[in-house]
């Protein structure tokens, strides 16, 4: 484990300059703390939890939807890939991070690496069970309509998977917005470095731990809900139902 | 292929499925006249619904053939073929994405129509089935049961072809409704004339929609095809007589009208009166009720034309 002491920015009780009463006697919520590590603790942590959520999910649905296109068609591949994203999901993440260390070193790659994985569980089964769960009646008008079987695919199965994507799609995002704390394990990036920070500090530095956790929690709420509005949004006859 | 309505001929039409014992549909051979209704009835079985469906080739065929205005139904290319055929289904399949008008739309933008097209002709076609233009824009979670079954008919009109499929189209829907819809669709079908194909399981609602009804009997041998008048009145054989019920007199005698009889000269001595268009069965019901054995047929003016005796309807 490498020091998260070493990190710009990174208060230790006392602070130099003037400390306020509040972070004299280590109160849960110094706004001048707030204020003054903003620029340089707080935004560039937000910022890099952001990139690493958005990458890992980013990826991981490209790579879900690939394996999801294989296991829908061919459905003889669909236990085994399920039976695969599964088993790295059950992986614990402290030990995948172990596991990739000797082979990408302590970089953001192995972060992304083993958030990216853990998408794929969750992605890869909504997006097969949203693609099966079209009704035989459905699938049997466009079939004697006329559609063949990629304007079935792209018009009617893909769009009314949609609200089951986008559902898989809200819990991974708020599953890796969760497991990405634990990066700083290895890597100085996102929210997690300042609640370590936090909590390695003698007496426990409380502001300092709730303004840095309470962003994860804010962050992924937010994503939550930006994510709900687009289900809403994007399919408005999935509410119907 | 031709817009107008098409002839169908079953050649021989024959479907085994492997590893089954016996055939599904076994030899049919019917001809459907260009603008007729065929309505396929018969018991569960029978293989109405797989002789349906080897029309559009959902079920390929295993002998025989079947022909579409002289061509086989295996000389066209798969999906024009089914483009070129109107299918409806008892569970409607509407596709829960798109609104009404972009489900009567599906077929037209697959041939490639303009916007406005398709736009013009889902206003004439959600007429045609009785709803008002504003159900354009909805989805068919807005929908009642009745009205998705007018949009499944209203799509499935929308590329105005010459042969339409019909499987049990209104097999889901509650008896009041369905009578309305059998009415609407063989009002529209008296102004389309498309060559319909039309199964059921309903008896009556063969005799009501058919022009000429097919009765399929187990193992999907043909029992008897002909107009619903001369199975009601003719049945070939015991399985035909049995499937039509022991009512079929009467039900004959719905198919007939007053206007259908030679009436004697009109005497109005305080006779039950009837309009020409009553059905003799109507007719026979009044003069149970009220204990006659005549009744005044008038016109629809309500000017007598002339008696009808008991033993008139029952001719």
């Amino acid at each position: 484990m490498t020091g998260w002491h070493s990190a710009g920015g990174g208060p230790v009780i006392p602070d130099f300059g003037q400390p306020s009463a509040c972070l004299k006697q280590n109160g849960w919520f110094c706004t001048d703390w707030m204020s003054k590590h903003w620029g340089d603790v707080l935004q560039p942590a937000l910022v890099q939890h952001i990139q690493l959520t958005v990458i890992a999910v980013g990826i991981g649905f490209g790579i879900a939807f690939l394996l999801a296109l294989v296991g829908f068609r061919w459905r003889f591949l669909d236990a085994p890939l399920g039976g695969f994203t599964d088993l790295l999901y059950t992986i614990p993440s402290l030990a995948l991070f172990q596991l990739l260390v000797p082979l990408t070193g302590l970089t953001v790659t192995t972060v992304e690496i083993a958030l990216t994985s853990y998408t794929l569980f969750i992605l890869y089964r909504n997006i097969v069970a949203g693609l099966r769960a079209v009704p035989a009646e459905v699938l049997e008008s466009a079939r004697g309509m006329g559609l063949t079987r990629r304007q079935t695919f792209f018009r009617v199965e893909l769009p009314l998977a949609v609200p089951a994507i986008l559902a898989g799609l809200r819990i991974a995002t708020v599953a890796t917005i969760s497991i990405a704390t634990v990066a700083a394990f290895l890597i100085q990036d996102g929210l997690g470095h300042p609640i370590f920070d936090a909590i390695e500090t003698p007496d426990l530095f409380k502001t300092e731990l709730l303004a840095s956790g309470g962003l994860a929690i804010l962050l992924a709420l937010t994503a939550d809900g930006l994510l709900a509005y687009a289900q809403r949004a994007l399919t408005p006859w999935s509410r119907l139902r | 292929m031709p817009t107008e309505a098409a002839e169908l001929v079953f050649d021989e039409a024959t479907k085994v499925y492997p590893g089954r014992g016996g055939a599904a549909v076994d030899h049919l051979s019917l001809t459907v006249p260009a603008g007729e209704i065929c309505v396929l009835v018969g018991p569960s079985g029978g293989g109405k619904t797989t002789a349906l469906k080897l029309v559009n080739r959902l079920i390929p065929l295993t002998g025989g053939d079947i022909r579409i205005d002289g061509t086989s139904i295996l000389e066209h290319d798969l999906t024009e073929l089914r483009r070129s055929i109107g299918y409806v289904i008892q569970q409607v399949g509407l596709f829960p994405h798109m609104t009404v008008e972009g489900n009567i739309g599906t077929v037209p933008r697959l041939l490639g129509r303009p916007r406005s097209w398709i736009k013009t002709r889902s206003a004439e076609l959600l007429e045609l089935v009785g709803l008002d233009p504003s159900y354009a824009k909805r989805f068919p979670a807005q929908l009642s049961g009745g009205e998705r079954q007018r949009v499944g008919l209203a799509r499935a009109l929308a590329a105005n072809p010459p042969l339409m499929l019909m499987d049990e189209p209104f097999g889901a829907i509650d008896p009041i409704v369905r009578a309305r819809l059998q009415d609407e669709f063989l009002r529209f079908q008296s102004e389309l004339r498309k060559t319909v194909v039309f199964v059921t399981h309903d008896i009556d609602e063969a005799i009501t929609v058919g022009d000429r009804i097919a009765i399929l009997r187990e193992g999907g041998r043909l029992a008897q095809y002909d107009t619903p008048q001369r199975i009601l009145e003719h049945p070939v054989d015991d399985f035909v007589a049995e499937f039509v019920g022991r009512d079929r007199a009467l039900k004959a005698l719905a198919l007939r009208t007053l206007g259908d009889l030679e009436l004697s000269p009109a005497t109005d001595d305080g006779l039950p009166r009837l309009p020409a268009d009553a059905s003799l069965r109507d007719a026979l019901a009044l003069l149970v009720a009220e204990h006659r054995d005549a009744l005044l047929v008038v016109d629809a003016d309500g000017s007598p034309l002339g008696v009808a005796k008991r033993e008139d309807l029952l001719q």
